[in-house]
């Protein structure tokens, strides 16, 4: 009996050890997943399953102050030619007038900021809106590529394959949404990826990384909590030209009326 | 850049940062021409085969060749324009169903092969033969290894070489319209532009090569006869005329359709499309295509050709005097249906998909996709087409005709008949 | 069978055997894995460089800055966006620095006044706001509170400020209508000022037997605008009239 005592007394303690040291390992590991940006799904040891994800990405067009900073990072993270006539991503300034003029700029893609609007007075509405490639579910660019170079992965993302791509420019042509350039050098289409490199490890988009204000937000369609399922449950959405039925996947909150 | 940096100076109004640079450019407005002419020639030369219209006889073989010479042509500029032309092949490896362009390279083949390619042995089958008989050298072996070593020239060959030949222009006459349709059906079924985006766009397209076709071929024939200082069959010239203007009245109604509708209906793009058409596209659609390309040749041929009335012309004018009319009406409409294709292709480009600006399309001299290179491919057909008709030669009197000797009769001859093959020997 | 068609049956055939042929060998190996496409190339997309770091990454090594950081305004402002791209530095931090932007221009991206931003995002003129200093020198980037509470509404409120300035409310101070307290200055967005709320305010200048200056309008209070309040019609900032 003692020796049973003696057991279930060292039990004890050594249960109440192990509960002493929950709270320790608990903090150490909160303070691990605060300040180490190791992926969720990296720690498992799983390879990236591109079907279990679908993204999104939601745009607030009320906090977007046009900084430009967006269009900028995109270009850095993908080599993106710097000259004003390639963007996958550009912010777009919308200015009506009392007149119920609308008077639209993007120069060099918002990156420098916008200059000065010419007129102050009788200004009804303005505002910035980003714009970039809205991976659309039924993407009329995937629909017109004779030869299956942009395609929509399984994660619902649109990509281009470069060295596939024979560059007709058809796809350019049948995005509505002025999406997709073709690169000075390589000859083939490029647009905007999501970042795809980024996001198949756990990262943001570079636009959506550098946003200051919030006003972009990125997100797995599939998951049922997450900054972009929180987007989609308070804010009223709207699509780019959704009378074409491309079924885009940039959902925009406070879109107004006179954007394209 | 350069280039670039000067057209975003001369934008009007707001368009998507990316859409400065300018996609299909002038060897893209040259495709369709050239398909156009395809589909127009064969169309002519059906005519002759399976509607019987024997006026138009001389102009038959000239025609197929004419088709062929200008759909050997045609890819070119498509795969000068390719970012990667050595990878075009992947059309055939990996084609997309989806994509009307994917289905141009089948398309094509098919209509070269089994449509054009294929008639044109038929017809020509016996004639190599027997020109091959009284020839030497490259040229022999070359008519000899163009029969495919199908020597047969019975009673029963030269029917079934008939038959068959009658029965690939009755497929040809869809396959010519699935041929030049589909390029129609490339920018007409583009939601994204709705200068593009129409049901009417294949059926426009057909009509205008049918249209630049006929024209076409009534050029070549008022050449080709006099270069060879031969006599110009009016009734022939008269009856190509009459069908031009038959096919311009339909092309014409159809575009004024297009442009009635889209003035009624007012959708959203109507303002940006009206700024288009007054400011930059006000010579090459107005003045050029509409005016001098379809209303004056309409007014020309309807005066002066016997299409409104069976046996006289309206305006009654001496035989030269009409043949330098026509030619003048086919030649303006030459340019006419080349501006229809500029308008198309280069217009839908000009304005913005923000239907808030209009660009300007800069088209360079030198240069890949250049004016040159767009002049040289379309001087190409007329060389082959040459080449062509010194192989085989598509006149009346250069025909090749099996002597009555020779023909195997199947079955006893009627005694005259007999007699008649006797007399000859 | 014609011997035409013999004949041309074998060339047919042996042009389709040579096709069938040619695409076997030419074919992309990845290409129908996935869908109509090549699958090597999502392997190839996936694989392309990182060069943002992403700001959890920074907390690692410079951990007060970032717990000050994410205590105070900027805290939606990454890292990367005034820093520049930090993969590099992440993986060789002794090699590469990054840039430490101190000079006037990067603050202004941002922060220039300009009436397309939202209104309550604080904006200044850089011509006029301290123009020879960096911002740095009031302002700490990573604790971005302003040196002192801003006198003027104008200062987060550019866009109302101007408008309201050229109207003919320009004598108008913001709190006569508004009542701001000072804390809002300070935590704007969990103290806000008030709005009236009936129209026996706008009456106390507006309405008929008013004690207010012989230019201001006059209008009948009870009947004016039937049932609408004032400011559903007018907007207060630049009041139109009719």
């Amino acid at each position: 009996m003692e020796g049973g005592k003696d057991l279930k007394q060292a039990r004890t303690e050594s249960r109440r050890d192990f509960l002493k040291s929950w709270p320790i390992a608990g903090l150490a590991m909160l303070v691990g997943m605060k300040f180490k940006a190791v992926p969720l799904w990296a720690s498992t040891d799983a390879p990236y399953n591109a079907r279990e994800h679908k993204y999104g990405m939601g745009i607030d067009v009320a906090k977007c102050i046009g900084c430009g900073r967006c269009a900028e990072a995109c270009k850095n993270e993908n080599d993106v030619p710097r000259e004003p006539f390639y963007f996958r991503t550009w912010v777009e300034r919308y200015v009506i007038n009392s007149a119920g003029e609308t008077t639209v700029d993007s120069p060099n893609g918002g990156i420098d900021g916008f200059p000065p609007t010419t007129n102050e007075k009788g200004i009804l509405r303005t505002f910035f809106v980003p714009k970039l490639c809205n991976h659309c579910e039924d993407a009329p660019c995937v629909q017109v590529c004779p030869v299956g170079a942009t395609f929509t992965t399984e994660d619902g993302v649109v990509l281009v394959d470069k060295d596939y791509c024979v560059g007709c420019r058809y796809c350019v042509q049948a995005c509505p949404y002025g999406a997709r350039f073709v690169h000075p050098k390589t000859k083939t289409a490029e647009k905007c990826t999501f970042c795809y490199h980024r996001i198949t490890k756990g990262l943001q988009p570079a636009c959506v990384e550098v946003c200051p204000t919030g006003a972009r937000v990125f997100g797995d369609l599939k998951q049922r909590s997450s900054p972009l399922a929180r987007f989609q449950r308070f804010r009223k959405l709207h699509t780019l030209k959704p009378h074409l039925n491309t079924k885009p996947k940039v959902f925009y909150a406070d879109l107004d009326e006179e954007v394209r | 850049m350069e280039p670039l940096a000067e057209i975003l100076k001369q934008v009007t109004g707001y368009i998507y940062p990316n859409e400065v640079e300018l996609h299909w450019s002038i060897l893209i407005v040259l495709y369709p021409y050239l398909t156009g002419l395809v589909a127009g020639a064969f169309i002519l030369a059906s005519l002759v085969r399976v509607f019987n219209v024997k006026e138009l006889q001389p102009t038959y073989r000239l025609s197929l060749l004419t088709a062929l010479a200008f759909l050997i042509v045609a890819p070119l500029p498509l795969l000068a324009h390719l970012g990667h032309p050595e990878r075009a092949l992947e059309m055939f490896l990996t084609p997309n169903v989806h994509s009307a362009m994917a289905m141009f390279g089948f398309v094509y083949a098919w209509y070269l092969t089994v449509v054009l390619l294929l008639e044109i042995w038929f017809d020509y089958r016996k004639d190599m033969i027997l020109w091959s008989e009284n020839e030497t050298g490259l040229r022999r072996w070359i008519h000899r290894i163009l029969t495919l070593g199908v020597f047969d020239l019975t009673a029963k060959a030269l029917r079934f070489d008939n038959n068959a030949g009658r029965i690939i222009t009755i497929v040809g006459i869809p396959s010519a319209f699935l041929l030049h349709g589909y390029v129609g059906f490339i920018f007409g079924s583009v939601k994204a532009n709705p200068w593009w985006s129409s049901v009417l766009m294949p059926i426009v397209f057909l009509f205008s090569a049918i249209v630049s076709g006929i024209a076409l071929m009534l050029l070549l024939y008022m050449f080709t006869t006099l270069v060879r200082s031969k006599q110009i069959n009016m009734a022939c010239l008269d009856k190509l005329a009459s069908f031009l203007f038959y096919a311009l009245i339909v092309d014409f109604s159809l575009e004024m359709l297009d442009f009635i509708h889209r003035l009624y209906e007012a959708e959203e793009s109507i303002r940006i499309l009206g700024q288009l058409v007054a400011s930059r596209l006000f010579i090459s659609l107005v003045i050029v295509q509409a005016l001098m390309g379809t209303i004056v040749p309409l007014i020309l041929l309807a005066s002066v050709s016997p299409a409104l009335h069976p046996r006289r012309a309206l305006v009654k004018v001496p035989d030269e005097l009409r043949r330098l009319l026509y030619a003048g009406a086919a030649v303006l409409i030459q340019i006419g249906i080349f501006s229809t294709r500029w308008n198309v292709v280069i217009g839908g480009q000009l304005f913005s998909k923000s239907l808030r600006g209009l660009t300007v399309y800069k088209m360079q001299l030198l240069g890949g996709e250049g004016l040159f290179v767009a002049g040289l491919l379309l001087l190409l057909p007329f060389v082959i087409l040459y080449v062509l008709i010194k192989l085989l030669p598509p006149w009346p009197d250069a025909e090749a005709h099996v002597p009555l000797a020779e023909i195997e009769p199947e079955g006893d001859l009627q005694p005259e008949v007999a007699a008649a093959i006797a007399s000859e020997a | 069978m014609p011997k035409q068609l013999t004949r041309l049956i074998i060339v047919f055939t042996v042009l389709a055997g040579g096709m069938l042929f040619a695409r076997h060998r030419l074919l992309p190996k990845t290409f129908g894995e996935r869908g109509h496409y090549r699958a090597a190339a999502v392997t190839y997309i996936q694989n392309l460089p990182v060069k943002y770091a992403g700001r959890e990454i920074c907390a690692g090594c410079h951990t007060e800055i970032v717990a000050s950081h994410s205590a105070n305004r900027h805290q939606s402002v990454s890292c990367e966006v005034c820093h520049g791209p930090a993969a590099a530095h992440t993986e060789s931090p002794g090699e590469v620095k990054l840039a430490k932007p101190n000079k006037r221009a990067g603050c202004p991206l941002c922060h220039r006044y300009d009436p397309s931003r939202p209104t309550g995002f604080p904006q200044i003129d850089p011509q006029t706001h301290n123009p020879m200093k960096p911002c740095i020198t009031c302002h700490n980037p990573h604790r971005p509170e302003t040196p002192h509470v801003p006198n003027e509404c104008s200062a987060c409120h550019g866009e109302i400020a101007r408008t309201k300035a050229v109207s003919r409310h320009a004598g108008l101070d913001c709190n006569q209508c508004h009542n701001a307290p000072v804390q809002h200055k300070v935590t704007p967005r969990t103290v806000h000022p008030e709005k009236p709320r009936t129209r026996l305010f706008c009456a106390k200048c507006h309405g008929k037997d008013a004690n207010s200056s012989k230019e201001i309008p006059r209008i009948d209070v009870d009947t004016h605008g039937g049932r609408y309040l004032c400011w559903q019609c007018h907007y207060p900032h630049m009041p139109e009239g009719t």
